[in-house]
């Protein structure tokens, strides 16, 4: 560092080689660089866009390095010639005298205009070629090939419905490993996006519009999903997640999800069942294997991964759910219902035990 | 000595009263650099509630009125405004003329611009500011999701929405009839140009944007469903209308700069601009395109692939003529003799830092990829790298290159530098990180994230180098304030200028040129320097000068305009006092502010005000006492 800081430029009298000078300024710039990169450049431990784990993000990772190919080819370009500009034709104390004035050059400028036009074929060729790959539609693929799946985005949580098997659940989207999945979006009250960040690229969900997209997961994993588009306060905590499985392992949790266990019979929970259906809980929440609702079906809550989308599954997060959502997350659509403390903890031990399998 | 026959006013009166181009300019200036403060307040609050994981500064609520005010203000009440501050402050000067060609209206946009962002920012006090991005996507923004805040956006942006068309309509008839005699096209100096694109594009663009306004004011206001999906409208018809604008907006606000860039760099490089009829033909050929790739913002609605991958062409297309002009700027400096100030500092800097916004957006412009980039860090490093290391960098670069001609004074040139320097850490501090952010998984617009996703550090870096911005912006006011004190002696041409606003004393007389010049050729002024002269050749004799009349009617008019605003706003609300709930639930108020305005009108059109005469008498003075 103490080069850099001792660094006074090209003085008057100082016969310095020009490279030096250039050189001290790259150096500067390249440890500013590393400094800013972070160590990482993968942020490695989260499937994201640059770590990728389903076919279309694949795909679309190969798409973002390519361009960044490209792109890094330019920007080298700019910088080699407007750094060495700035350090050679720097006016030296003394100097006098105007410049050759040049008009410009034709040459030149073909150049600069030919190879941007080649460069830009270059990414247009295979982005054209994914665009229609990646809006391909599944729709009437039969479901041994395809499982389809219907979202809808709602403010702040994600619903899911599995036609071909009479689900509907929320909030965890259990899917089998390497299994084309074709998701129809749905936007129930304003747009939100349904966003995997490791497995695939992004899609709205607009009231009134039904758009489609498809994904898979290459390898088994929990994988976070995220809203991507400004939906009201809760915006930012409106997370899903993906739970892909091997094939069998899925069709185990179908065949839990459509015959679930008989209702409570631990007397906590029995309790439990009867404060949320007096208290109005069961208006908004059904709990049948394919039950729409105003709120997320509960049904198998017990086995959830989270509570309000992104708070841990845990009797402390619950309790504190139940008694004020919007300070869970701010903006929430359930109302706080006023409960006694017996009453919540009778809720939360019914809410664990809605389980379809240990 | 002849009498004026025309009221003069002085202080206060003067500046409400002012029709003068220069005057407006320094309006512009001013107001723009004050909401810049606004929305850097706003931005220092997004990015300390984003220090730490789970922070809660702010919570969701509260930070989605923050950052749609951040964006909403700095894109309409601070880059504009700048904008149009630059464009008034020269391009009258860099063709030899007086004024512009219609400067009422010019005072007219200026004052509805002031009107509408005050009452935009009146929101904060009265039940909370919009919220729904500077975007206002429906149906969030719609009545039935949000409080009232956003009516301000529209309703406001409405207001200040006028202005910025007349200012477009304005340059375009200025530039087109008013060159001085010789001033043919190509001989126009670049920051004329650009503002000639930059004024066609306003015209077309802030049209559809009015329509949009109107009908979501409908929607909100009025019960109409033009973007309610439950009563038959589309959500997507309003992305339309949007982006129709927004994307346009956005070359609005970076082709000034792009013209700016190319005075600063020639100037300051000792040489003509490189490829003068290349970058002409690469900047209409922007202003065009900018007009055919608005789709790029709507890629993950699911409007199908045709749609998708014709869009993403038109969009990298735009690249070329970009690139066209990055090389131009290039090879200007190549070869010179190239002088390091603020203002160059600024322009040279221009270079790599646009470039590496550029380069996002070609990226960004892929649709498949984009579906990954869409609504993420990534996006927003991209947008502020070409706003603020470009349109941004730019407008500095304007600032302190004509602060000499428009007060007068020189800015400390230490402070500047200084101020240069905290800008730049700071801004590529805060911004290139978040470009790994949106890599890494972070969407935009949320004010929170969980922790142990490795966002943690990278968040708390970006907020450190918006610190350093502010630093930045609180060393440049300090030097506005030191430079204010001093006296106004700074020369003509203090930086070996080449176009002829360098020609006339700093700052100018009111009626600019004594007598118009003659144009011999591109970069007017440096050619009579290289000829042996010191001042332009006249292309007219000495005789009376005729100025256009100061008039309170276009402050009147933008007040009008202010009322029925809040009239129509307040047309629901639940005042405690029954006599106020009378008066705006009647719309009286909201009729009263247009019978004001439209009153003004007549005046106006009725009144016959021919402007008055400078004799030459007094122009043999030392000018003209304003």
């Amino acid at each position: 560092m103490a080069f850099l800081l001792n660094y006074k430029g090209i003085g008057v009298d100082e016969k310095v080689n020009r490279w030096k000078h250039g050189k001290r300024i790259m150096m500067g710039l390249a440890m500013l660089a590393l400094a800013l990169s972070g160590c990482s450049l993968k942020n490695q431990g989260e499937a994201n866009p640059l770590n990728p784990k389903g076919s279309v993000a694949e795909e679309q990772y190969w798409l973002i390095l390519l361009s960044i190919g490209v792109m890094v080819f330019v920007m080298a370009v700019v910088f080699i010639l407007f750094f060495y500009a700035v350090v050679r034709f720097r006016k030296r104390p003394g100097q006098t005298g105007i410049p050759k004035q040049v008009e410009g050059n034709h040459k030149l400028e073909i150049i600069w205009t030919v190879i941007p036009i080649i460069l830009l074929t270059i990414l247009a060729v295979p982005t054209v070629a994914y665009t229609f790959k990646h809006a391909e539609d599944y729709s009437s693929a039969p479901p041994e090939e395809v499982l389809k799946i219907k979202v809808t985005g709602h403010q702040f949580w994600w619903e899911f419905e599995y036609p071909d098997y009479d689900i509907v659940t929320a909030q965890d989207l259990w899917i089998p490993v390497g299994k084309t999945v074709f998701v129809e979006l749905h936007g129930a009250d304003v747009i939100h996006s349904f966003w995997i960040p490791g497995l695939a690229g992004k899609t709205d969900t607009t009231p009134g519009v039904t758009s489609k997209m498809y994904f898979d997961a290459k390898e088994p994993g929990t994988y976070l999903g995220k809203c991507a588009e400004l939906c009201g306060a809760g915006h930012a905590l409106m997370d899903f997640k993906v739970i892909a499985v091997p094939e069998e392992e899925f069709n185990a949790w179908v065949a839990s999800m459509t015959n679930p266990p008989a209702t409570a019979t631990e007397p906590a929970a029995v309790t439990g069942e009867e404060v949320f259906k007096a208290k109005g809980c069961i208006n908004c929440h059904a709990i049948t294997p394919n039950g729409a609702s105003l709120g997320p079906n509960l049904n198998n809550f017990g086995n959830r991964l989270t509570v309000g989308g992104y708070a841990e599954n845990t009797s402390d997060w619950v309790a504190k759910w139940l008694i004020n959502p919007q300070k869970v997350k701010n903006g929430a659509t359930m109302p706080a219902i006023p409960l006694t403390d017996e009453e919540v903890q009778a809720l939360v031990d019914y809410l664990a035990s809605l389980k379809n399998y240990e | 000595m002849a009498a004026h026959t025309v009221k003069r006013y002085t202080g206060l009166m003067d500046w409400l009263t002012t029709v003068d181009h220069k005057k407006i300019a320094i309006l512009y200036l001013s107001s723009g650099l004050l909401f810049f403060v606004f929305g850097g307040i706003e931005a220092l609050l997004i990015r300390i509630q984003l220090m730490f994981p789970m922070f809660n500064l702010l919570d969701g609520q509260t930070y989605n009125e923050v950052l749609t005010m951040h964006g909403t203000t700095m894109i309409f009440l601070v880059a504009m405004p700048l904008v149009f501050s630059m464009m008034n402050a020269a391009v009258p000067l860099q063709i030899g003329a007086r004024d512009v060609a219609f400067p009422f209206l010019n005072a007219l946009g200026f004052w509805t611009f002031f009107f509408g962002g005050i009452l935009l920012n009146l929101s904060w006090f009265f039940g909370g500011a919009p919220d729904a991005g500077w975007t206002m996507y429906a149906p969030l923004a719609l009545r039935e999701f949000s409080g009232t805040g956003n009516d301000y956006y529209l309703i406001g942006l409405q207001i200040a929405g006028i202005g910025s068309l007349l200012s477009g309509i304005n340059f375009l008839a200025t530039i087109i009839n008013m060159r001085a005699p010789g001033m043919t096209f190509m001989r126009m100096p670049l920051f004329t140009w650009t503002t000639l694109i930059t004024s066609m594009i306003i015209l077309f663009a802030l049209t559809p944007l009015a329509v949009g306004l109107i009908e979501m004011t409908f929607d909100r206001l009025f019960g109409a469903n033009f973007y309610n999906p439950a009563g038959g409208g589309s959500p997507v018809l309003w992305e339309h209308i949007f982006w129709i604008f927004g994307h346009p907006e956005v070359y609005i606000l970076v082709l000034p700069a792009f013209g700016i860039i190319s005075e600063v760099v020639s100037t300051f490089s000792k040489k003509r601009l490189f490829g003068y009829g290349s970058m002409v033909f690469a900047t209409s050929l922007i202003g065009l395109l900018s007009f055919m790739v608005w789709v790029h913002h709507m890629f993950t609605v699911g409007m199908g692939p045709i749609a998708n991958a014709l869009f993403g062409i038109a969009t990298s297309l735009i690249a070329i003529p970009t690139g066209i002009k990055i090389f131009n700027w290039l090879f200007t400096m190549w070869g010179g003799q190239l002088t390091f100030n603020t203002a160059s500092l600024y322009a040279f800097s221009f270079i790599p830092s646009f470039v590496m916004g550029g380069v996002t957006g070609v990226m960004l412009a892929l649709p498949s990829a984009d579906y990954q980039y869409h609504d993420t860090y990534f996006v927003v490093a991209h947008f502020h790298y070409v706003i603020v290391g470009g349109v941004v960098l730019g407008l500095f670069a304007g600032i302190y290159y004509w602060w000499p001609k428009m007060f007068g004074r020189m800015l400390n040139e230490t402070l500047g530098q200084i101020s240069f320097w905290f800008w730049t850490i700071g801004f590529h501090l805060t911004f290139l990180i978040q470009h790994f952010l949106g890599l890494w998984g972070m969407p935009r617009r949320v004010f929170t994230y969980l922790e142990g996703q490795g966002w943690d550090t990278p968040n708390f870096v970006s907020t450190i180098g918006a610190f350093f911005m502010a630093v930045s912006v609180i060393l440049f006011v300090i030097n506005i304030l030191i430079t204010w004190a001093k006296k106004p002696n700074a020369p003509a041409d203090p930086w070996d200028g080449r176009t002829l606003e360098w020609s006339i004393p700093s700052p100018p007389p009111e009626y600019n040129f004594k007598q118009i010049p003659l144009i011999r050729g591109l970069d007017a002024f440096w050619k009579e320097k290289m000829a042996g002269n010191k001042e332009m050749t006249p292309a007219e004799p000495l005789g009376p000068i005729h100025m256009p009349s100061p008039s309170i009617l276009p402050f009147i008019m933008s007040v009008g305009l202010f009322i029925s605003g809040i009239g129509f706003i307040m047309s629901k609300y639940e005042f405690e006092n029954s006599f106020l709930i009378s008066i705006f639930h009647s719309y009286a108020i909201a009729i009263l502010g247009l019978v004001i305005t439209f009153g003004c009108m007549v005046i106006r059109s009725l009144k016959d005000d021919h402007g008055y005469h400078i004799e030459p008498e007094e122009l043999e003075e030392k000018g003209v006492k304003a």
